[in-house]
Parts: structure tokens; C-alpha cells; sequence
């Protein structure tokens, strides 16, 4: 939204049928009898849906909403919409507390573990998406950084055979972590130094680290594993493997990974909120001009918010190569798409680490329980549910996405009526 | 006035969540009269005249025109019940001509297309009409604000106005401009028109209206006809209490200089050169005004001076410090303030708490933060003293900024430059869009600045304001200094050379 600068006149202008509940209401400005200064309509409606009950109430009801439409669809397709989500539920997992018998709450508990095996990079992945977004930045090349961190752990974690593991693990981890960084961090440094814009930028540096990573273990290259007819790396050895969360079981065990995830959201959380550096990213995302007016150097700001964001990035990919895929083919590399869902979720987090949680176990929940192992084929055709899985993120984005919409056409509006941001006046451009 | 009114406002309330922006307002107009609307900014100014533009449906209370209820749900009813409205922004296509604008909606047509020889017609024969010369041919970008403003007024009146609300209409005129527009506004009157005037300026207030209705947080608080009426009388009525207009303050004491400006040249976006080899000083102890229109280089200089744009040549010393070309960040460290003069774009991060803008110059130093960790509770507490010591009210060190009224946001601006006892303070428009009551205290606290040794440089477009705080007045027109004024000199002299006329003068 624009912020009409000045407010030389009194703008005390909530929308006329005020959104029940908006910010008018806890921001007492009664003194001037006026409301909040600087907020034209739309920029009103956008704070309460950022605030607090709308950054709740929103993206659930766009959820709620996107299930509803999905279930339409199945009930066309001559299913009980009821009976596919059920078992969708149950094939995530997140039922495991509901069961008595100790064989089903170990089948659900396996289900949980696929779960939060694709919420780790998930959850990584919108972080990377979020921090960009904190600075001001539309961060899309987090797949590309996702993926040069997984092809940096893999190298550290295919060769340094005998390492004691921790030091394994950790060495990899940061090679990724600093191959992430640096991906973000040329999208971050073209920005600062000539203004190339990082959605451009970031999407061309996903293409590179695709490419990059074909020709990395295609046949005959460089990184190509033992098999010669194989286009698929070595496998990563036994001390660069992530240790196995407790109690986990099966075949493809829950990694330690989940936990890592949990604690970046939390640095997340308290780099933002609690350091300079988050300081000088959130008011360099929020008001660039006054940044710079506070010395804040916003050139060194996007970078290091890029470069931060790759390495949250990287992190996602470490943990996904060191935790369960241990290897890496060529086509895997065609069909990954963790780092544009992480997108989603930070869309549908609203970029705030809870949000981020919640929203990342939802899209974890909605490809795990709708994949083909995991899924009832009797209540519903697996070939179905992806499909059905598909649409549903899809629709949440949409709808995610409408409120913005809303409070876009909102802002248009203004500007039909008074005190829009119509100014012709010399000497003061934006 | 023994006419009955054309239109009444009765017991109009409109309330907003938490707030009631205007509680039973009464109003009335007769025909052919000026009727000055005067309050604060948040006084509820704006949203009775929406309610009669149509914009807003009130709570309660009714309008009545001719004596009939009216009922007004959008602006084209108004429109077709002969209000118009022109707004402080004007609503104007720049690239379209000074004739289409005015058509715009409901233009002559011949067949399906836009018949521009009878728009341009029928706006000669109102311009004239009206006495309110424009060239109906001319391009709205290339037109002076002044015009512009006659062009919404003609627009208002080609729709078949009768009642024309100006809405501070003054703010983006020159002293020149203003009283051609009241020229304009008188025969109007003349014609018949009804004017209801927005402002919050006492003396307009006195030149030109026939009564006045002074409304105070949302209530009306009295109309008065202008005959008796002087500024201190309505500004008590305005604020609640006395309000001490001039500024009381001691005669200058200046010692050295502090800040040192010598012949500087500033280039703006577009490539031109902005500032002129412009050189000035500032000396401890003294407030330094420049005067000029808006656009004349004031911003271009005032953001070389402060670190925000490298100037193409000359000086700049701050406190025996050469800052030219340094950062920001360099500059204050110099010990430079800088109030901006424009504090939703730059002064304040309006998502940010107030604590964090407090501290946006030194988050990164002791006592905000250790090693790049920020210290809240030191914020908080900072915030705390400031806000008390500059009279913030509507919302403590948690609040967010954007929640404040602009004169409060203003004062947290103030508070932070002033707070960190800066020795050269640059205030940019310290006053802008802000009510009478901060303008008061703001003024104080630059006064007493001056008199604790800072060097104080004030920008500001508001005559009143340089002559009343200056000790010298530096004139501005087109990129150079054009005269040096003593604090005594009339608004008219200065008027002159703000558009160019004592440019031989100073020479």
C-alpha cells in the first residue's frame, strides 16, 4: 500500500461498515478524536488483517475454504468427500494420539514420522522465503538455494570418510548452510549493487542450480556415483548421517532434522525481533527511505537478508540429503519442488514463525496423507488424492492470496475519493 | 443572517470503533455566504464534510437542504444536489487538458466521441463567468498549483455547484496564490455561491469568512460571526485553552558557527541542478529560517546537509567536522538532528513500535544493544522519558507509530531528534499538517534549543512559522539564496522574493 505521505489534513477514516474488530478498536487515539494517522482505508483493512485476530482468522478460513472446494470436487467425482478426508487424515499420521491399541498407534506413529520427514524443509524452506519477505524482498530462489545446500552436504558427506560423526555432520551442515548464503547472497548483492531485481535474479539462479546439479551426476560427471548407468551421486557414509529421532521406526526413520527445524524457526524468531540485525532487515523491509534517513545501509541489508534466507535454504537441503535421501539422482533434481512450497507456507505463516509451524504441518500433512503409500485405496483412489492434494495448496494460495486482493481493490477505491494519494507538487517524488 | 439557511446539519454523530468522530454536530449554511469550518487537525472537520459529500452515512441526525431532508449516499448525489467539493489532494489527470478535466463524466459529446471545441467553449464561458481565468487548452501538468486549484473549482462549478466546500485549501497555495484564491472565493460569493471553507488557520479564517463554526473533538463548539472574533479568541475555542500564538522568545546570543554550508551544488533525480551554489551558515544559538515555495531546492539542500545525497560540489561542516558526502549515520555521529519534513516517508517507521523508533540513529550502539542484541528494556525506558518529556499522548512505547495522530507523531520525531542533543539541529517543515497545540509545544522546545547553544537550521513553507521563530530569513527561489531578511521584515516583501521578485534586490 502506499502510504500518502504528509496527512497535512485530518484523515480520521476507517472504512464506512468498519471491519468488526480492526485496530480502531484497541488503538486509542480518542485524545485527537481522529483514528489512526497515516491509515487510508485498505492500509486500515491490511493492519487488521496482519494483526492479530486477522492473522489467525484469515489464512485458517482460506484453508477452511480450500478444503470446502476440494470436497466439492470429490463429491463430482462421485466420492464421499467426508470418507476422503478421514482417511487422508489418518494416512498423515497426526491421529497417532486418538488410538487405543499400541499396533495402530505404531502404524499412525510411522505415518507422523513421513509427516515431519517433509515438514523439516518445509519449514526451512518458508523460512528462507519469510526472512527476504521481512526485508522487503520476494525471495522465489529458495529451491535453488535449497539445492546447492543439499549438493554442498552431499560432497562433505560422501567424502571425509572417518570424521568422528558429529564433526561429520556439522561440517557438512555448515558447507551447506555457506552454499545456501552464497546463492541468496548473489541474488542479494546484484540487488544492493545495481538494482537488479531479485525475482528475476533468484529464478534464473534456481535454473543454474538445476542445471548445475545435472551436469554434477549425469553420466560421466564429475560427481557421478560407482554405478556408471546410474546418473545418481554416491551415497553419503554412515558419520554424515543424521541421527534417527528417538523412537523412531521403519524402514525410513524420522530424522533429528525436525528438531532442527524447529530451532531455526525459533532463531527466526529471535534473530527478527531481538538483534540489530533483524532490526535494521525489518526497517529496511518496511520503509527503505527511513532507514536510510535512520543510517541504516540498505544495500548491506538486502544482501545479508538474501544471504541469510539461502542459508535457511541450504540448511533444508542438508537435512533432507543427510536424514533420508543419502543420495541424490538427476531426475530428483527435475521433480523437487520443496523450496516454491516452502513459498506457500510462508504465505499462508503470514512470515511469522508460528504461522510458519502451523502452515508447514498442513501442507506436510496434505502431501504426506494424500501420497499413494500412505493413503486407503479403497475409500479413495490414491491417483485421486494427488491430484485432489495439488488443488487444495493450490486453493489455499488463492485464497491466501484474494485477501490481498480485497485489500488491493480496497486501496483502489481510496483513490477514487478523498485524500487519495493524488498529489502534484514539485520536488518531493517518492 | 436573517436568510433562512440552505443547508443544515443536525445532531450529526458518526462514530468509528473506539472513536466518535463527530458527536451531534450542527451546522448551517445561508445562501451566499462563507462559513468557516475551523478545528484541529482530528477535530472532525473532514468527516462532517464527507457525511455531506455522501462518502460517510452518519449514525445519527439528518441534512436538510431548502429546508427538506436530504438524504446523500454518494458523491454523485451530492453532485446532483449542487454540492461540490474540492479536495486538499487534488483529483486532477495531469496528462489531460484543463478542459477535459473539467468535463470528465459528463462531457459533450458529438455522436459517440468527445466534443473538445464545445468542452473547451463551455469552460471559457464559465472561467469568465466566474472571473476564474484558466487556458482551457493548457495541460494539467503544466499549470502552477494555483491553478490547479482553480480547475477543480471550475470543475465543481461546471457540475452546477452551488454550495463549494474548500478543504484547506490554502495548504499548497503561495501568500500570492491565497489571496487571489480569496479573491476568487469573494465573487463567488457575489454570484451567490455558498463556500464552506476547511481550515484550521486563524487568520484566512478572519479574512474572508462571514461566520464561524469552530468544531473540537467532535463536537460543535460554537459559531461565531467574524465580527469580534480575533485569532486568540478562536484558538481558545479551538484548543480549550490559551494558546499563546507568537512565539514568546529572547533575543539571539549567537556564538560560533556550527554548521557551515559553502558553495554548495546539489543535482536532483531528474538531473537538474537544484541547489545553486548555495552557501550559509549557522551559528550557535541562533535559528536560521529559509523561506521559499515549495520545489525550490529546499529539500535537495536540506538532505545534502544531512547525509542524504551527496552534493555535487561545495562544503559542509558540521560542528568543525567536513561531513560533505558522508553517510547519514556520519552525519549524526557529527552531532547533527534532523527533524525530516516528511514523517510518514521518512521520519518514522510507522510499523515499528515507538521504543524502536526512538532508537533507529544508535540500535546499534551502547546502551541499545551489545553485540548486536538489542537491549528492549533500555528502549522501552528511553521511550518512556521522551515520550513523557514531549508530551506524546494516544499510546505509550509499545504502540506503533502508525497509530498516533500526526501531531504526536510528529512529537516523537522531535523528541528523538532533540533527545540525543544533536548541536546543529536541521528541522524540515518541524510544523507540518499539525494543530495548533503541537505547534505550540514544538515551537517551544526549537526556542529553547536556541537558547541552550544549538544551531538551529528551520526549512518551512509556512510564512508564519520561519518569521515568528527565525532570528535571520534566508530567502530560496529556484535552487539559490535569493535575500537575507531580519525577523521584522513583512510577509509581503518575503513574498515577493520567494517568487523570484527580489532576485536584483539581493544581487
Amino acid at each position: 500500500m502506499s502510504t500518502d505521505e504528509g496527512s497535512e489534513h485530518e484523515r480520521p477514516d476507517p472504512p464506512e461498515g468498519g471491519v468488526p474488530g480492526g485496530p480502531g478498536t484497541d488503538r486509542s487515539d480518542a485524545p485527537t478524536g481522529g483514528g489512526p494517522g497515516g491509515g487510508g482505508g485498505g492500509e486500515r483493512l491490511a493492519r487488521w488483517f496482519s494483526g492479530r485476530i486477522g492473522g489467525f482468522l484469515v489464512p485458517a478460513a482460506a484453508a477452511f475454504l480450500a478444503f470446502l472446494v476440494g470436497g466439492v470436487v470429490v463429491l463430482a467425482t462421485g466420492h464421499n468427500p467426508l470418507g476422503a478426508y478421514k482417511a487422508i487424515f489418518e494416512g498423515t499420521g497426526l491421529n497417532v494420539a486418538s488410538y487405543f491399541s499400541e499396533d495402530s498407534r505404531q502404524s499412525a506413529w510411522g505415518d507422523l514420522q513421513q509427516t515431519l520427514i517433509v515438514f523439516t524443509p518445509l519449514v526451512l524452506g518458508a523460512i528462507a522465503v519469510a526472512f527476504a519477505f521481512r526485508c522487503g524482498m520476494f525471495n522465489i530462489g529458495g529451491q535453488g538455494q535449497y539445492l546447492v545446500g543439499l549438493f554442498a552436504a552431499l560432497y562433505v558427506g560422501v567424502n571425509f570418510d572417518g570424521l568422528a560423526a558429529p564433526l561429520h555432520i556439522l561440517l557438512a551442515s555448515v558447507a551447506a548452510v555457506a552454499a545456501g548464503a552464497i546463492w541468496g547472497g548473489i541474488a542479494g548483492f546484484l540487488k544492493a549493487a545495481v538494482g537488479a531485481h531479485e525475482v528475476i535474479t533468484t529464478i534464473m539462479l534456481n535454473w543454474i542450480a538445476v542445471f548445475g546439479g545435472q551436469y554434477l551426476f549425469e553420466l560421466g560427471g564429475p560427481l557421478q556415483g560407482a554405478n556408471p548407468s546410474v546418473p545418481r551421486s554416491e551415497t553419503v557414509v554412515e558419520s554424515a548421517q543424521l541421527p534417527e529421532f528417538p523412537g523412531s521406526t521403519g524402514l525410513q526413520p524420522l530424522h533429528i532434522g525436525v528438531l532442527v527445524a524447529v530451532s531455526a524457526l525459533a532463531v527466526y524468531y529471535v534473530i527478527l525481533n531481538r538483534t540489530t540485525l533483524g532490526y535494521g532487515v525489518r526497517a529496511v523491509g518496511f520503509n527503505p527511505e527511513a532507514a536510510r534517513y535512520g543510517g541504516i545501509p540498505v544495500g548491506r541489508n538486502y544482501f545479508l537478508a538474501l544471504a541469510i534466507s539461502g542459508a535457511f535454504a541450504g540448511l533444508g537441503g542438508a537435512m533432507d540429503v543427510l536424514g533420508w535421501k543419502f543420495t541424490v539422482a538427476t531426475n530428483d533434481i527435475q521433480v523437487s519442488d520443496v523450496g516454491f512450497i516452502g513459498i506457500a507456507v510462508a504465505l499462508l505463516g503470514r512470515n511469522k514463525a508460528v504461522g510458519i509451524f502451523f502452515a508447514a504441518l498442513l501442507f506436510a500433512a496434505l502431501r504426506t496423507g494424500t501420497s499413494t503409500r500412505q493413503l486407503d485405496a479403497e475409500t479413495f483412489p490414491p491417483e485421486l488424492a494427488g491430484n485432489l492434494s495439488t488443488m487444495i495448496q493450490a486453493l489455499i494460495i488463492l485464497f491466501v492470496g484474494a485477501e490481498l486482493l480485497i485489500v488491493y481493490i480496497w486501496g483502489a477505491r481510496r483513490r477514487f475519493r478523498p485524500a487519495g494519494p493524488v498529489r502534484i507538487q514539485p520536488g518531493l517524488k517518492q | 443572517m436573517a436568510d433562512a439557511p440552505l443547508l443544515e446539519l443536525k445532531g450529526i454523530t458518526k462514530r468509528f470503533p473506539g472513536v466518535v468522530a463527530n458527536d451531534d454536530v450542527n451546522f448551517e449554511l445561508a445562501p451566499g455566504e462563507v462559513h468557516a469550518l475551523l478545528g484541529e487537525n482530528g477535530a472532525g472537520k473532514s468527516t462532517l464534510m464527507n457525511i455531506l459529500y455522501g462518502l460517510y452515512h452518519p449514525d445519527e441526525g439528518e441534512i436538510r437542504l431548502h429546508g427538506k431532508a436530504a438524504r446523500i449516499s454518494s458523491p454523485r448525489e451530492a453532485i446532483d444536489l449542487g454540492i461540490g467539493m474540492v479536495h486538499q489532494h487534488f483529483m486532477l489527470i495531469p496528462v489531460m487538458t484543463v478542459a477535459e478535466n473539467i468535463v470528465l463524466a459528463s462531457e459533450p459529446k458529438r455522436g459517440p466521441f468527445l466534443n473538445l471545441d464545445e468542452a473547451e467553449e463551455r469552460v471559457a464561458d464559465i472561467s469568465k463567468r466566474f472571473g476564474l481565468t484558466v487556458n482551457p487548452g493548457a495541460r494539467v501538468e503544466s499549470i502552477s498549483v494555483g491553478q490547479q486549484q482553480r480547475v477543480e473549482i471550475l470543475k465543481a462549478l461546471y457540475r452546477g455547484a452551488e454550495i463549494l466546500i474548500l478543504d484547506e485549501p490554502t495548504a499548497v497555495l503561495t501568500p500570492q496564490e491565497a489571496s487571489e484564491l480569496f479573491e476568487v472565493i469573494g465573487s463567488l460569493k457575489e454570484q451567490g455561491k455558498s463556500i464552506i471553507f476547511i481550515t484550521h488557520k486563524l487568520n484566512e479564517v478572519l479574512e474572508i469568512a462571514d461566520r464561524i463554526t469552530v468544531l473540537r473533538r467532535g463536537k460543535t463548539i460554537d459559531t461565531v460571526p467574524r465580527a469580534g472574533a480575533t485569532e486568540e479568541s478562536l484558538a481558545r475555542l479551538m484548543v480549550g485553552r490559551e494558546v499563546l500564538l507568537r512565539v514568546d522568545k529572547p533575543p539571539a546570543s549567537p556564538g560560533k558557527a556550527l554548521l557551515q554550508v559553502e558553495d554548495v551544488r546539489v543535482i536532483d533525480e531528474r538531473g537538474l541542478e537544484a541547489v545553486r551554489e548555495v552557501s550559509l551558515q549557522v551559528r550557535a544559538g541562533e535559528i536560521v529560517g529559509i523561506a521559499g515555495v515549495d520545489g525550490n531546492g529546499q529539500t535537495e539542500l536540506v538532505d545534502a546537509v544531512t547525509g542524504l545525497r551527496k552534493p555535487a560540489s561545495g562544503r559542509i561542516v558540521v560542528a568543525g567536522e567536513d561531513v560533505t558526502g558522508d553517510s547519514c549515520r556520519e552525519c549524526f555521529d557529527a552531532g547533527l538532528g534532523h527533524i525530516p519534513e516528511d514523517r510518514q516517508l521518512r521520519g518514522l517507521i510507522l510499523d515499528f513500535t515507538l521504543a524502536e523508533n526512538i532508537v533507529i540513529h544508535d540500535f546499534r550502539d551502547e546502551p541499545s544493544s551489545t553485540f548486536g542484541w538489542l537491549h528492549p528494556r533500555f528502549m522501552l525506558s528511553r521511550a518512556r522519558e521522551w515520550l513523557k518529556a514531549f508530551d506524546v499522548r494516544g499510546g505509550g512505547p509499545d504502540t506503533l507509530a502508525a497509530a498516533l495522530s500526526g501531531g504526536n507523531q510528529q512529537k516523537v520525531v522531535v523528541a528523538r531528534e532533540i533527545g540525543r542533543e544533536p548541536r546543529v539541529l536541521v528541522a524540515a517543515q518541524p510544523t507540518r499538517g499539525i494543530d495548533v497545540g503541537a505547534i505550540e509545544f514544538i515551537h517551544r522546545r526549537l526556542v529553547e534549543e536556541r537558547d541552550e547553544g544549538k544551531a538551529i537550521l528551520l526549512v518551512s513553507f509556512e510564512l508564519d512559522e520561519v518569521l515568528s521563530l527565525s532570528d535571520r530569513i534566508l530567502v530560496m527561489y529556484e535552487g539559490e539564496i535569493v535575500g537575507e531578511y531580519a525577523p521584522d521584515v513583512t510577509p509581503e516583501e518575503l513574498g515577493i522574493a520567494m517568487t523570484g521578485g527580489g532576485r536584483e534586490k539581493a544581487a
